[in-house]
C-alpha cells in the first residue's frame, strides 16, 4: 500500500520544482533550433559579408549623391533660407565662397565642379575658374566679388542648380539607365534620341536572352524526353554527355567557338566542302555566333530541371490517353506535355535569368550590337569608374529579374516545380 | 443477324497466341481463350505467370509474337490502341493530375469529337453512376484512393465501350474498400452489361467478382472455370494449391474404379478418392480442403478414416483452424467450426479424421520445379 502510492508519488512531477510543460518543449525546441542556427550560421555570415553586403552597398551607390552635399555643406544650410526667387542672402555667398576656398587643391573641387557640370554644362569651368580667383581679398562684399568673376553668379538659376544637386540621394542615374533625365524645372523627361541607349540596350538583353531559352528549351526538351524514357543504363550515359560541357570553363569554351566558327573554321570549311555555300558564311562577332555559344552553354541548365520532372511522369499517363481512344501525339500533348510544364518553367527560368547577366560570351563573341546589360555594368566599372552609372544598371537589370520571377511564381510557381512527383 | 447469334459468337478471342520479350523465353506459350459477350472473366496467376501480358496485348500495348486476337470476329493484332474503342482501368488509376475529375471524364468524349452538350451531359451521368457527383471540380490528388478508383472507372466506362480492361484495379486499397468496390464493380458491370476482362493475382478477388476465372501459370492456361469448379473440381495440382487452401497427400495410384480410384499413399494408407487428371500406376498428389475434413462423431461415416496428431490451434474467432500430421504431412490443415470443436483436444493428442471420397480428388502431381 504504502509502496504503491510511493512510486506514484516519484512518478508525479514535484508542482514547484519542474517547469511547467510547455516550458519544458520551448526548452527543448529552442535547443533544436539553436542546433540548426548554429549548422548554417558559417553559410549565412559568409552570403552575408560576401554577398548581400556588397551588392546591398553598390546598389545605394545608384541614388548616392555626396559630393555637393558632403562638400558645400553650410552652403546647402544657407540655401534652404531662400525662398528661390531673387538673389540669395549675403550669407549664402560668404558660406560658399569659404567652402569653396578650403576645397581648393583637394579632389573635393572635381567632384564639385563635375557634379554641378551635370545639372547645366559649363558649370565645371565655372567652378574652377571661381576656385582658383580665391581667396577674396578682406572686407570685399562677397556676392558682387563672385559676380564680378562670373555673372553666372548673379544669376538664380546658378544657386538653384547648387541648391537641387545638394541632396544626400538622387534619381539621376537610374533615370539615365532608362534613358530618362530631370529637366531644371523637377519633370522626369525622356533623354534625346543620341543619348538614349540603355533602354535599347535592355530590350536587346531581354531579346536575346528570351531566343536563347527559346533555343534551350527546343533543343533540350528532346534530350531530356529521351532521358527520362531510356533505361537507367542508357540515360546515365546521356547524362554523362549532358554534363560533360561543365568540365571546361566558360572561357575555354568560348575560345573553342572562336577556332570553329571563323571564317577559316572547321565549320566553313565543312559547309563550303559540302557545296552549301560559296564563301564563307559570318558566324563570329554576330549574333549567330552569340547564340551558338550560349545555348551550348546554358542547354544543361535547360535538359536537368526537365529530366527531373519528366522522370517524375509514369508513362501510363499517355496509355491511359491512348486507351480512351486519344491518338499517340495528341495523347502526348494533351497528357505529358503539360505535365512537363513545371520543368519548362524551372528550366526556362534558370536559362533566362542567366542569359540577362551573360558578359563573357557576348564580349568575345559579339560585334558591340551584341552587347549586354552586363557589358556597360562593366564599362562603367572598369574604364570610366562611374559607380552610379554601373549600380543604376545593375538595379535595373536586378529590378527586371525580380520582376520576372514574380511573374513566373505567380503563374507556374516555386511549388509547382516538384523534382519528383509523388505516386 | 439476330440477338442468340451475335451474342453466341465469343466477343473476343485468342488463338495459338505467344508472346515473347527477349526471344528465348516465351511469357505467354499458347493462348487460346473466348471471351463471351457480357461476362465477368477474371485472369488470375502468380506475378509472372502471362497474365497482364494478356490483357496488354487486348489493349494494343503489346502485339503478340504469333497467333492472332479477335474482337469481334475482325483480328485486331496490328489495329493501334487508341482505335480498339476498349475502356481501360490502370493499376494507379492512371488518372490526369492537371485536368478536374469532370475533366478527365470529357477527355475521351472530346477526342470521340462529341457535342459540347452531349460530353457535359454523359461525364456527369457516369460521376453519378460512381457516386461521386459532386466532386466533378475537384483535381485527382484531392481525392481518397478509393474515389479515384471510382473515377477511373468511370473514365473507362463514359464513352460506353463493349470491352472493359482492368489491370489490378484495386491492388492500392485498403482491405474492406477493396471488398466494397469488388461489389461495386460487380454491379456496374451487371447492369451496363459489358463484358469484362479483370486481372489480379488476389484469388478471393477473383472467386468474388467473376462468372469465370481463367488460372495461369507459367504462360498458359490451367484451368478456366466457375468460381465454384475452380474450387471444388480443380483440374490439377496447381489450381488446387492456388485457389484456397488445400491439403495435399502423396501416393500411388492402385486401381480406378469409374469415378473412384484407390490410392496408397506413401505411409501405406489406402484411401478412396474421385479421380482427377490420373491414370492407375500414377504418382498422385491427392487434393482435400481443409474445411471438408470431419472430426467429430460423423467422421466414422466417412470413406477414409485415419489417424492423426494434433499439433496447433489457431484460433479465428468464428472458427479454429487445427495443424495436424498426417501420414507424413506435417502442414495438414483442419477448418472446423467452434461450435463443432472438442474442447478437451490438447497438441500432442491423438485424434482420428475422416473424409468423404467425393471431397478428395486424385490429381497429377506437379512437375518438380
Amino acid at each position: 500500500m504504502t509502496a504503491a502510492s510511493n512510486t506514484a508519488d516519484a512518478l508525479a512531477p514535484p508542482a514547484a520544482s519542474v517547469p511547467s510543460l510547455k516550458k519544458r518543449l520551448r526548452r527543448a525546441e529552442m535547443r533544436k533550433k539553436l542546433l540548426y542556427g548554429a549548422l548554417i550560421l558559417p553559410l549565412a555570415v559568409f552570403l552575408l559579408v560576401a554577398f548581400v553586403w556588397p551588392i546591398a552597398s553598390l546598389l545605394t551607390r545608384s541614388i548616392d549623391n555626396p559630393e555637393v552635399h558632403d562638400n558645400l555643406p553650410h552652403t546647402l544650410r544657407e540655401l534652404k533660407a531662400w525662398d528661390g526667387e531673387g538673389m540669395p542672402p549675403a550669407a549664402v555667398f560668404t558660406a560658399f565662397a569659404a567652402e569653396l576656398e578650403s576645397a581648393k587643391g583637394s579632389p573635393a573641387i572635381a567632384e564639385i565642379a563635375k557634379r554641378l557640370n551635370r545639372e547645366e554644362t559649363g558649370y565645371r569651368s565655372l567652378i574652377m575658374k571661381t576656385a582658383r580667383k580665391l581667396p577674396l581679398p578682406a572686407d570685399t562684399d562677397v556676392p558682387s566679388a563672385l559676380t564680378e568673376i562670373d555673372a553666372r553668379w548673379g544669376e538664380a538659376e546658378t544657386w538653384r542648380a547648387i541648391r537641387r544637386s545638394g541632396g544626400a540621394t538622387t534619381p539621376f542615374y537610374l533615370l539615365a539607365a532608362i534613358d530618362r533625365s530631370i529637366d531644371t524645372h523637377g519633370n522626369i523627361v525622356t533623354a534625346p534620341p543620341e543619348e538614349a541607349v540603355y533602354v535599347n540596350v535592355l530590350m536587346r538583353t531581354f531579346w536575346m536572352s528570351l531566343i536563347v531559352t527559346g533555343l534551350c528549351l527546343v533543343l533540350g526538351f528532346p534530350v531530356a524526353y529521351l532521358m527520362a524514357k531510356l533505361a537507367t543504363k542508357q540515360s546515365n550515359m546521356l547524362m554523362f554527355f549532358v554534363l560533360l560541357p561543365f568540365w571546361t570553363s566558360v572561357l575555354v569554351r568560348v575560345a573553342a567557338w572562336i577556332i570553329l566558327l571563323q571564317n577559316e573554321g572547321l565549320i566553313n570549311k565543312v559547309l563550303m566542302a559540302i557545296g552549301l555555300t560559296d564563301g564563307p558564311l559570318q558566324l563570329l562577332f554576330n549574333r549567330v555566333g552569340v547564340y551558338v555559344a550560349m545555348v551550348h552553354i546554358l542547354l544543361p541548365f535547360m535538359v536537368l530541371p526537365l529530366y527531373s520532372v519528366m522522370k517524375g511522369i509514369s508513362p501510363v499517363y499517355v496509355r491511359a490517353a491512348v486507351s480512351l481512344g486519344c491518338p499517340p501525339f495528341k495523347s502526348f500533348w494533351k497528357v505529358y506535355f503539360p505535365q512537363t510544364l513545371p520543368g519548362i518553367g524551372a528550366g526556362a527560368l534558370l536559362v533566362f535569368i542567366m542569359c540577362m547577366g551573360y558578359y563573357i560570351t557576348p564580349a568575345l563573341l559579339g560585334s558591340p550590337q551584341e552587347q549586354m546589360v552586363s557589358y556597360f555594368i562593366a564599362f562603367y566599372t572598369n574604364q570610366t569608374i562611374n559607380w552610379g552609372m554601373a549600380a543604376a544598371l545593375s538595379a535595373v537589370l536586378l529590378g527586371a529579374t525580380l520582376v520576372l520571377y514574380m511573374v513566373y511564381a505567380r503563374y507556374l510557381g516555386p511549388t509547382r516545380v516538384k523534382l519528383v512527383k509523388p505516386r | 443477324m439476330t440477338n442468340q447469334t451475335a451474342s453466341a459468337a465469343p466477343h473476343v478471342s485468342f488463338r495459338n497466341v505467344q508472346k515473347s520479350y527477349d526471344g528465348e523465353t516465351l511469357i505467354v506459350r499458347d493462348l487460346n481463350l473466348d471471351i463471351r459477350r457480357g461476362e465477368f472473366l477474371t485472369l488470375l496467376g502468380p506475378s509472372g505467370s502471362g497474365k497482364t501480358t494478356c490483357l496488354m496485348m487486348l489493349a494494343g500495348f503489346e502485339t503478340p509474337t504469333s497467333g492472332e486476337i479477335r474482337l469481334e470476329g475482325e483480328i485486331i493484332n496490328n489495329q493501334p490502341p487508341h482505335k480498339r474503342n476498349i475502356g481501360m482501368v490502370f493499376q494507379n488509376y492512371a488518372l490526369f493530375p492537371h485536368m478536374s475529375v469532370l475533366d478527365n471524364l470529357r477527355f475521351p468524349l472530346k477526342v470521340r469529337k462529341l457535342p459540347a452538350a452531349e460530353v457535359d451531359a454523359k461525364a456527369r451521368r457516369a460521376l453519378d453512376m460512381v457516386q461521386l457527383g459532386s466532386f466533378g471540380s475537384r483535381y485527382p490528388q484531392q481525392l481518397s484512393g478509393g474515389q479515384q478508383q471510382r473515377i477511373a472507372l468511370a473514365r473507362a466506362l463514359v464513352f460506353e465501350p463493349q470491352l472493359v480492361l482492368m489491370d489490378e484495379p484495386l491492388g492500392a486499397l485498403d482491405k474492406n474498400l477493396r471488398e466494397q468496390m469488388q461489389l461495386e464493380i460487380k454491379h456496374i458491370q451487371q447492369t451496363l452489361g459489358v463484358t469484362v476482362v479483370f486481372v489480379t493475382h488476389d484469388q478471393s478477388e477473383a472467386l468474388t467478382m467473376s462468372d469465370r476465372i481463367a488460372v495461369f501459370d507459367k504462360g498458359i492456361i490451367q484451368q478456366i472455370d466457375s468460381a465454384e469448379r475452380l474450387y471444388e473440381e480443380p483440374a490439377n495440382a496447381f489450381v488446387a494449391n492456388f485457389i484456397g487452401e488445400n491439403n495435399a497427400l502423396v501416393g500411388r495410384v492402385e486401381r480406378i474404379e469409374g469415378e473412384h480410384c484407390d490410392v496408397r499413399l506413401d505411409c501405406g494408407t489406402l484411401i478412396r478418392a474421385r479421380t482427377g487428371s490420373v491414370a492407375a500406376g500414377d504418382r498422385t498428389l491427392v487434393s482435400v480442403r481443409p474445411e471438408r475434413v470431419v472430426l467429430d462423431d460423423s467422421a466414422k461415416g466417412c470413406a477414409n478414416f485415419l489417424d492423426a496428431v494434433v499439433k496447433e490451434f489457431i484460433y479465428l474467432g468464428d472458427q479454429v483452424r487445427i495443424r495436424v500430421d498426417l501420414c507424413g504431412n506435417h502442414d495438414f490443415t483442419i477448418k472446423t467450426p467452434i461450435s463443432h470443436l472438442d474442447h478437451s483436444l490438447r497438441s500432442g493428442d491423438q485424434i482420428r479424421i475422416g473424409m468423404d471420397a467425393a471431397h478428395m480428388r486424385a490429381l497429377e502431381p506437379l512437375p518438380a520445379a
